[in-house]
């Protein structure tokens, strides 16, 4: 029998994230914790290599390796570098607020980066197998990451309902798994992809499969009705590991749904695209109209979350002749942009011994720190999608690929949920310029934080002047795999 | 030749948008240096828009001073500006009207100096942007991003009820134009193009006019505003601040009125044809109704408020009389004075209330009060004052030699050679108007000095008096001599007509 070595270089940058967690997990063990940037440092590191051996090895054609459980193309990379660079706004940001709680602890930053190599995987999978043992990694670091503040009731609490319903989730998806597997005989996307074509919607077990995945899918992007847990995960964990969740795993999730519905069941696609529309419906109609009476800003996100993946959901049901896909890419990619910024934002106005939590503690932001209340606003309206910010143009492309397919009342229920959504970002903007502010402590930022954040302000403005190469990016990744 | 020129048009749009970031970035610590530096870049942008009228070749329907950038070319979207007959006159009519209101602010505003001069010289741009761009989605952005700063303008420097009034101002008009939005995307998966004068050109079925028709009165129609989506408007111009009450009212108004030129006439005539009578009757309520409701407001503001809507009513009911026009007569004369006569009375409106919203201001900085019961006399303690405050209500009221009175001598005209009813209806607004406002003169201005604020009173000063001659001068120059500005227009107008009545079925 012959042994035939893999190729490993397309995996060469999961190996080096998978080196690098280890070696720093080993390395925090020994560090004194007054040095803990050390291995904050390192991180950002690990951060950096990884996108620059994603960057120089940037896919020009599909390449399937690892027996076709894995393949790199451009969508995955480019999903990857944009991975990375939320992933290191997310551990700068919340470098200052974890030591000023005394929770900078390695764990952090390992099981941050188990959950990069999580997402990378999920992006990169070529087999229903290796989507499972993505989502898994993912998945387990998140809720160990929800706990890290063990102290907190509210944390524990959030942890163990995101435990529970994300492991019903992953059962449900699992299960569906199964079940392709059951009527096509394969885990490999390809060839399930052909059997699938063969079949049609004719074999019951295939469908069945089907709504077990699209059950799963939507309750890890958190699509009504399977959203429960997503406003009490998001208030309940510490933000910084809210700004974790809400923004990286969204493109990971996004690939999710590209690998099994476009991929593996892109057959089906008349099947499943009835479901998108009414989790996308349901999704837009309620994550901004229960967000309206929010106080608290972490859970007023959350139902934004839910608005904005109902969106994003609009694009993927639009499918690929009218441009949907990378629509819906490009929705994910300034959506995570604007999370970054917002999230980061909630954590940078908190500090020792407070949480800027609620929406009133913005008040009078722009009389304590108009720069930061301009940047804030910025994100708000961008999220709204008001134009000359990134946010419209993101819209603008789904309802163009909505009204392509000739869905013209789905893009009117879109836009109808926006101007709905618009009311509570302007309630932000509100608080931050009309109020006067309750506190007077001048708001303290580390430089590299407060580059950061601007940066990220500024880069809604930019992407919003001039938007076309960010599109061309998503259109030309997503035409090397045969879609456009 | 033309090539020759500089790119007059992203000068004027993006002067004053990077010299009010520069005005933010002087900051709130030197108000001076913020208000000299604003009123410069006001002033230059002014002069910078000065060429596009005396470089302006009025025998043309085509776009002038064009400039042409590929944009996002994966959706054919350009960076395509140009002007024609319609919007050259306001675009220099929001030039001029920035710098009084940066004039207006001089004193009067104490918080957040450099804010406020930057929040109305980057919507001074973008207002601009709006009437320059010959792109779809380009003027939806500046469509839509004109709102920000509008939305803080209210917010940070209004009155008591600010924050209601600035989200229905936001959330009406954001409402009405995402359906735009939808309409305008529909018509690029029939065209392929965003341009709108490929639009123009588009064929498209009667029911798809329709609906785009809907879209765009949705969208324009909260703009201008026409009844019943007025209530936005009052609410607005009376928590503003005289800033933001002159901008609104003279210009951001009149973008609702270009939008049916620019959009809904040429894009859908059988449509506006078909349901014209819906316009002209919307059109006849806000004269007639609105003209009633200002009679009885006792807030200055508030009636010049729906002074304003009923005087765009005007605006939309001489766009929309045209097709009806054509219809009795046949010739399209009679159609071009109709339009015409829209056209002159924004760009008239556009000063006079201004104009009034200035003087309401002058009078508020003095007694914080816009009750008119508070005031009584003020001629006896302000002579200066009282002049300017009465020559602009007399424009306002349509006085022959003002410039109100040619717009709706115009559209009147026009009027009777549709339906003797409507023209008897739309001359209401000769006594209404005359009522309201004479009416509004005679309690402020005339009369016994009302008490003891108003006999403290000081005349207008220095500021205030060039601000206000500047306004009387234009006004008096378009009601004795509008030649310039319909002589712009008569190549556009015909060419607007052309589109109208040649059917698109």
């Amino acid at each position: 029998m012959n042994f035939v070595a893999p190729d490993f270089m397309p995996v060469l940058p999961e190996l080096f994230v998978l080196t690098m967690a280890c070696l720093i997990l080993v390395i925090d063990v020994f560090l004194d914790p007054q040095r803990r940037h050390i291995t904050y440092g390192l991180v950002q590191l690990t951060l950096l290599g990884a996108a620059l051996l994603t960057l120089f090895s940037y896919a020009q054609a599909s390449v399937v390796t690892l027996s076709g459980h894995y393949v790199k193309d451009a969508m995955g990379d480019l999903l990857k570098l944009f991975i990375y660079l939320a992933a290191a706004a997310v551990f700068l940001y919340s470098r200052d607020y974890l030591r000023q709680r005394d929770l900078l602890k390695g764990e952090y930053f390992v099981l941050g980066l188990f959950g990069v190599l999580g997402m990378m995987i999920m992006v990169s999978a070529h087999s229903l197998l290796t989507v499972y043992l993505g989502l898994e990694l993912l998945s387990l670091s998140l809720y160990a990451l929800v706990a890290t503040d063990r102290d907190s009731p509210v944390a524990s609490e959030a942890a163990m309902k995101y435990f529970v319903l994300g492991s019903l989730a992953s059962g449900m998806l699992l299960y569906g798994i199964s079940m392709i597997y059951g009527a096509t005989g394969s885990v490999d996307l390809q060839v399930v992809s052909i059997a699938v074509a063969r079949q049609g919607a004719n074999n019951l077990v295939l469908v069945f499969g089907l709504v077990f995945l699209v059950v799963g899918l939507s309750f890890k992007l958190g699509a009504v009705p399977f959203h429960m847990w997503l406003p009490d995960v998001y208030q309940g964990a510490p933000t910084s590991v809210t700004l974790y969740i809400g923004s990286a795993p969204k493109l990971a999730a996004f690939a999710l749904v590209m690998r099994i519905l476009v991929d593996g069941l892109g057959a089906l696609q008349s099947d499943w695209q009835g479901m998108l529309i009414i989790l996308a419906a349901a999704s837009m109609a309620l994550g901004n109209l229960i967000a309206i009476v929010q106080t608290n800003i972490k859970r007023m996100l959350a139902y934004s979350t839910i608005s904005h993946v109902g969106f994003l959901l609009l694009g993927v049901l639009a499918g690929d002749k009218s441009g949907g896909y990378a629509a819906a890419m490009f929705y994910t990619i300034v959506y995570v942009l604007m999370a970054v910024g917002a999230f980061g934002m909630i954590i940078l106005l908190s500090r020792t011994g407070f949480e800027a939590e609620n929406i009133d503690d913005f008040k009078g932001l722009n009389d304590r720190n108009p720069w930061l209340a301009f940047l804030m606003m910025t994100i708000m309206m961008s999220m709204a999608g008001v134009p000359f910010l990134v946010g419209f143009y993101a819209k603008w492309v789904v309802l163009q690929a909505i009204v392509n397919i000739g869905l013209i009342w789905l893009a009117i229920l879109g836009v109808v949920f926006s101007v709905i959504g618009a009311f509570y970002y302007l309630q932000v903007v509100k608080c931050m310029y009309f109020d006067k502010p309750e506190r007077s402590e001048p708001i303290q930022l580390s430089l590299d934080t407060e580059i950061a954040i601007s940066a990220n302000g500024l880069l809604l403005v930019a992407l919003g002047l001039y938007p076309t190469a960010l599109m061309g990016w998503c259109a030309a990744a997503l035409s090397l795999k045969g879609l456009a | 030749m033309l090539s020759e020129l500089p790119p007059l048009l992203s000068l004027v749009i993006w002067f004053p948008i990077l010299g009010g970031a520069a005005v933010l970035f002087v900051g709130d610590d030197n108000p001076g240096r913020a208000k000299a530096l604003a009123l410069t870049v006001a002033i230059l942008t002014f002069l910078i828009s000065i060429p596009l009228f005396t470089l302006f070749d009025p025998t043309t329907a085509k776009m002038q001073f064009q400039e042409f950038v590929p944009w996002i070319p994966a959706l054919s979207v350009n960076y395509h500006l140009g002007v024609d007959g319609f919007s050259m006159p306001l675009i220099l009519l929001t030039a001029f009207m920035n710098v009084l209101v940066v004039i207006a602010g001089w004193e009067v505003v104490q918080y957040r100096v450099a804010q406020y001069m930057a929040a109305f010289l980057i919507m001074e741009g973008l207002m601009i942007g709006v009437f320059a761009a010959l792109d779809a989605i380009l003027f939806y952005v500046f469509f839509e991003a004109m709102l920000i700063p509008m939305f803080l303008v209210i917010g940070i420097w209004g009155g008591p009820r600010r924050v209601y009034a600035t989200l229905k101002f936001f959330l009406y008009t954001f409402l009405g134009s995402v359906f735009m939005l939808i309409a305008l995307i529909y018509l690029y998966t029939q065209a392929d193009s965003f341009e709108i004068l490929d639009f123009h050109m588009l064929p498209l079925t009667l029911s798809e006019q329709v609906w785009i028709f809907f879209a765009f009165l949705l969208g324009f129609s909260v703009k201008v505003p026409m009844w019943p989506v007025h209530t936005w408007l009052p609410d607005a111009h009376v928590e503003a601040p005289t800033g933001g009450s002159v901008i609104l009212a003279a210009i951001t108004l009149k973008i609702g009125g270009y939008g049916f030129l620019r959009f809904a006439l040429p894009i859908t005539p059988d449509a506006s044809a078909t349901l014209d009578w819906l316009i002209i009757t919307l059109s006849l309520i806000a004269v007639v109704y609105i003209g009633l409701v200002a009679l009885i407001q006792q807030d200055m503001k508030k009636l010049i408020a729906y002074s304003s809507i009923a005087h765009m009513g005007f605006v939309t009911l001489g766009f929309f009389i045209a097709f009806s026009i054509y219809r009795h007569t046949g010739s399209l004369n009679g159609a071009a004075m109709g339009i015409e006569g829209g056209m002159v009375q924004m760009v008239s409106h556009g000063f006079i209330s201004g104009a009034l919203f200035l003087c309401v201001g002058v009078l508020y900085d003095r007694v914080h009060s816009r009750q008119i019961k508070d005031y009584g006399g003020v001629a006896n303690t302000m002579p200066i004052f009282a002049a300017f405050m009465v020559l602009f209500a007399m424009a306002n009221a349509g006085l022959p030699g003002t410039s109100g009175f040619v717009g709706e001598f115009l559209v009147i005209l026009s009027s009777f050679k549709a339906s003797f009813w409507i023209a008897f209806l739309a001359s209401f607004t000769l006594i209404l108007g005359a009522a309201y406002t004479l009416w509004l003169v005679k309690r402020v201005i005339f009369g016994e000095v009302g008490n003891h604020h108003v006999a403290e009173l000081e005349d207008v000063g220095r500021r205030e008096i060039i601000m206000l001659s500047l306004l009387a001068a234009a006004v008096l120059l378009l009601g004795l001599w509008p030649d310039p500005l319909t002589s712009t227009m008569h190549a556009t107008v015909d060419n607007l007509l052309q589109h109208m009545t040649v059917t698109k079925l």
